[in-house]
């Protein structure tokens, strides 16, 4: 009986098409869920994954085909007619609301009626039930972005779900986490629950999904047991080309030279509520190497990205930039010295999104252009200026823009994030310091990113890498510390760190 | 003294009223910069239905209405088409400060019927409090009443964490499927109805008369009020007191013969809303109580 429960589809998509305007996001796509299988669907950035999810889950209504569910076709109107399918979703972004307490948060998203004391002895067990330990009257702004995430899944689970459906669910977990996660998976799949896993991250698809289906432009390129197909065939298929292998370099070949920069017993007071007090973080990067600075978000990244970059200042001595106590200078004169910064968020803070690249890079570089003392002049001749150095970014870095000089808002992520990155490299730095660079961006963009990282410490320049991402940080840094509630842990060498060091220096369980 | 308190009581009704209304309000996410301007509403439709009806009841009614119709050309120019909340919140304030002048013109000179008092049997006749508490008009027991419904819904009812979850984090409302502008639209308007209410006490409750722009300023020290409370109903009624007791302030001193300048005097409650904002604003940045998404537009699907 339970055999052959299992082997019945739950949910059959077929020939299901969807367009915006002209664009073609979903072109007939046909996949097959069964009872209790953790499918995986696996797409760069607008490959089309989150479309046909949000057709699924009933916010965005396909253009052409059909859903069945038990064999029976249905349409979904709205989230609510989803619901009542026994399809339910936990988004990236988690729909929550911070100032509200975890049981409110349920709330407020039943159907059903039911008072708040009845529910959070509900939410108590079903949470014991699942292995999803939550305090049910905490708010959860108090939560870790990992209780988060078991908020939003106990809110599927309350309903009782045949499909759950989770958005890229690791990219902001600790290993830990992630572990603890993938147990609750399969134990939902035991039960008889589908599972439609959303991710980008090869390893973790051959380590939890029975079944992958791999979306590029939309279409599908390819459906397949997950036994049956290597991580490298499936990153290929998913691009489309052979995944450029990035070449290290040896890893001793910045050992005698000079101490670039060196961090001494840095401190800062938090700003908000929400934000993370650093204490005394301390170390050194050497010219040629790459410092890799890893940690969940939340745990004082911004805040020492801030400091860094001078947009908190604190004493001179906190900062040591070869003999020149900086730690009291602003970002203007840290530039000039030979620093540059990238800032996790490329929209609003790493560029101004409603003006165009020429003038953002006039942002940048206005201050080193030559100077005629006649103002006006200056302008003109700076512009033209910024205009070639822009034009030149945009090739150098194959910057793909949809029309000549285009808003920095109208690009995507990834080509964003090349132009930025493009441009802290023409300032010709001494020491790059960059947070999430390839954060949500697609693999292509993310893996020239490195490799451009890669060439810049060979030239014998020193990078701070701030990254959520333990893939990247393995892959091009040679030194690892861990950043975990404020404080740093001492750098350790690339190759004597695991994960799992990394994940307890994370501090979580 | 017994007559002092009520005094101070009565006082602080209107702010109160006000105030508990845009609390409502700013948790949905709106800033209704517009409470004075719906005050004079309120106090206008309030004065000119007694005349016409004689009923001091017909009043309130007409000054709930009053406070409602102008809270939805709010709501109407800043949900709907997307204006800045702060700058239709001024013109807002402007224009009805302008339109009362009109409407109220005919008023002049006129005196309305008083809100009765309502005294409750046997509560009434305890020593000292019973006669403060329990023997007033019913916008007081309204008021009071108000408050404890406010903090009751706003805890355990599920409309009132619809309203805190759509002020908290408004696209995660809409990804749930809760109407966000239509949350919006009902939390303004009841936010008008209550500064029309408190507005109408003015004419109805304190001083029978219409003059041009009589609420005084009590609109924006309403506004002050929600955030000195940091946006809990209790703490409202505390700030309304103090409030209140500041500006009987200025009549005691006159009366006892104090040697103090009456324009100090008169200045008195607005300095204290200085201060109170000031000192609110030091401590809200290591304690954030805004509503994460006040004054912020809702797009909707982009």
């Amino acid at each position: 009986m339970t055999n052959n429960l299992n082997a019945m589809k739950f949910i059959e998509v077929k020939n299901l098409s969807k367009t915006f305007d002209q664009f073609l996001a979903n072109d007939s796509i046909s996949l097959t869920i069964k009872n209790g299988e953790i499918h995986a669907l696996l797409g760069e950035n607008g490959a089309g994954k989150s479309t046909l999810v949000k057709c699924l889950y009933g916010v965005v209504k396909p253009t052409d085909g059909q859903i069945l569910i038990n064999g029976n076709h249905v349409t979904i109107n709205n989230p609510r007619e989803a619901r009542s399918c026994g399809i339910g979703m936990v988004f990236q972004h988690f729909s929550l609301f911070p100032a509200l307490t975890v049981s409110e948060n349920i709330l407020i998203s039943l159907d059903e009626k039911i008072t708040k004391k009845h529910l959070e002895d509900k939410i108590s067990i079903i949470g014991k039930q699942w292995g999803l330990p939550i305090e049910p009257t905490k708010k959860v702004l108090d939560l870790s972005v990992g209780e988060q995430q078991r908020v939003e899944i106990i809110r599927c689970l309350l309903q009782n779900p045949k499909l759950l459906i989770m958005d890229e669910p690791t990219s902001v977990l600790s290993p830990q986490e992630i572990n603890q996660l993938f147990k609750v998976l399969r134990k939902l799949a035991n039960s008889g629950c589908s599972i439609l896993y959303i991710s980008h991250k090869l390893n973790e698809i051959k380590q939890i999904a029975s079944k992958v289906t791999i979306l590029r432009s939309g279409k599908v390129i390819s459906s397949t047991s997950t036994s049956k197909i290597s991580t490298t065939s499936m990153a290929e298929k998913m691009i489309g080309k052979k995944v450029k292998k990035i070449t290290k370099f040896s890893k001793n070949s910045f050992l005698n030279s000079l101490t670039a920069i060196s961090i001494n017993n840095l401190n800062r007071k938090k700003i908000s509520q929400f934000g993370t007090e650093l204490k005394n973080i301390s170390f050194n990067v050497k010219y040629g190497e790459i410092l890799g600075i890893a940690g969940v978000a939340g745990n004082g990244q911004v805040e020492l990205m801030n400091a860094l970059s001078g947009e908190t200042l604190g004493d001179p001595d906190e900062i040591i930039f070869e003999d020149k106590k900086i730690g009291n200078t602003n970002i203007k004169f840290r530039r000039s010295l030979g620093l540059e910064f990238v800032p996790e968020e490329r929209n609003g803070h790493a560029t101004v999104p409603d003006i165009t690249l020429t003038e953002n890079t006039f942002l940048t570089f206005y201050n080193t252009y030559s100077k005629n003392n006649n103002f006006l002049d200056d302008i003109l001749l700076s512009s033209n200026m910024s205009s070639n150095d822009s034009i030149s970014i945009i090739n150098d870095n194959d910057v793909r823009c949809p029309y000549s000089n285009p808003l920095a808002d109208q690009l995507s992520g990834g080509n964003l994030q090349k132009f930025i990155v493009g441009r802290s490299l023409k300032a010709n730095p001494k020491v790059l310091i960059i947070s999430q660079p390839t954060w949500g961006v697609d693999i292509g963009a993310a893996s020239e990113i490195r490799s451009k990282l890669l060439l810049l410490a060979k030239s014998g320049k020193a990078i701070i890498l701030i990254s959520q991402d333990l893939d990247e940080i393995y892959e091009i840094s040679n030194n690892i510390c861990v950043i975990n509630n404020g404080s740093l842990s001492k750098p350790k060498i690339t190759s004597k760190i695991s994960a799992k060091d990394i994940g307890i220096l994370m501090g979580i369980n | 003294m017994e007559n002092l308190l009520i005094t101070i009581l009565l006082t602080s009704i209107p702010i109160l009223l006000a105030g508990l209304g845009e609390l409502v309000t700013e948790k949905s996410g709106v800033l209704n910069l517009g409470v004075e301007g719906m005050m004079l509403c309120g106090a206008v439709a309030a004065l000119g239905s007694v005349l016409i009806f004689g009923n001091p009841y017909i009043g309130i009614l007409f000054g709930a209405i009053a406070g409602i119709l102008i809270s939805t050309v709010f709501s109407f120019f800043t949900i709907t088409l997307m204006t800045n909340q702060v700058a239709t919140g001024l013109g807002l304030t402007i224009f009805a400060t302008a339109l009362t002048g009109l409407i109220g013109e005919p008023f002049v000179g006129k005196t309305a019927a008083s809100l009765p008092k309502l005294e409750i049997i046997f509560l009434s006749d305890i020593p000292y409090i019973g006669k403060i508490l329990f023997s007033n008009d019913i916008l007081v027991y309204f008021a009071i009443f108000l408050i404890f419904f406010i903090h009751f819904g706003f805890q355990n009812t599920k409309i009132g964490i619809i309203i805190r979850a759509v002020g908290d984090n408004h696209d995660s409302a809409h990804s749930i499927g809760y109407s966000v502008k239509l949350v919006r639209w009902i939390s303004t308007s009841f936010g008008g109805m209550c500064a029309g209410m408190g507005g109408a006490y003015i004419p109805l409750a304190l001083t029978p008369h219409w003059s041009e722009g009589m609420t005084a300023g009590k609109g924006w020290i309403a506004l002050a009020l929600v955030v000195f409370a940091s946006w809990m109903p209790i703490r409202l009624l505390i700030g309304a007191l103090i409030f209140g007791g500041i500006t009987i302030l200025q009549f005691v001193a006159q009366a006892r013969g104090w040697d103090v300048p009456s324009q100090f005097l008169n200045m008195l409650p607005y300095l204290a809303t200085i201060l109170a904002l000031a000192l609110i604003s030091l401590k809200l940045r290591h304690n954030n109580y805004a509503p994460a998404c006040l004054g912020k537009h809702f797009l909707g699907n982009k």
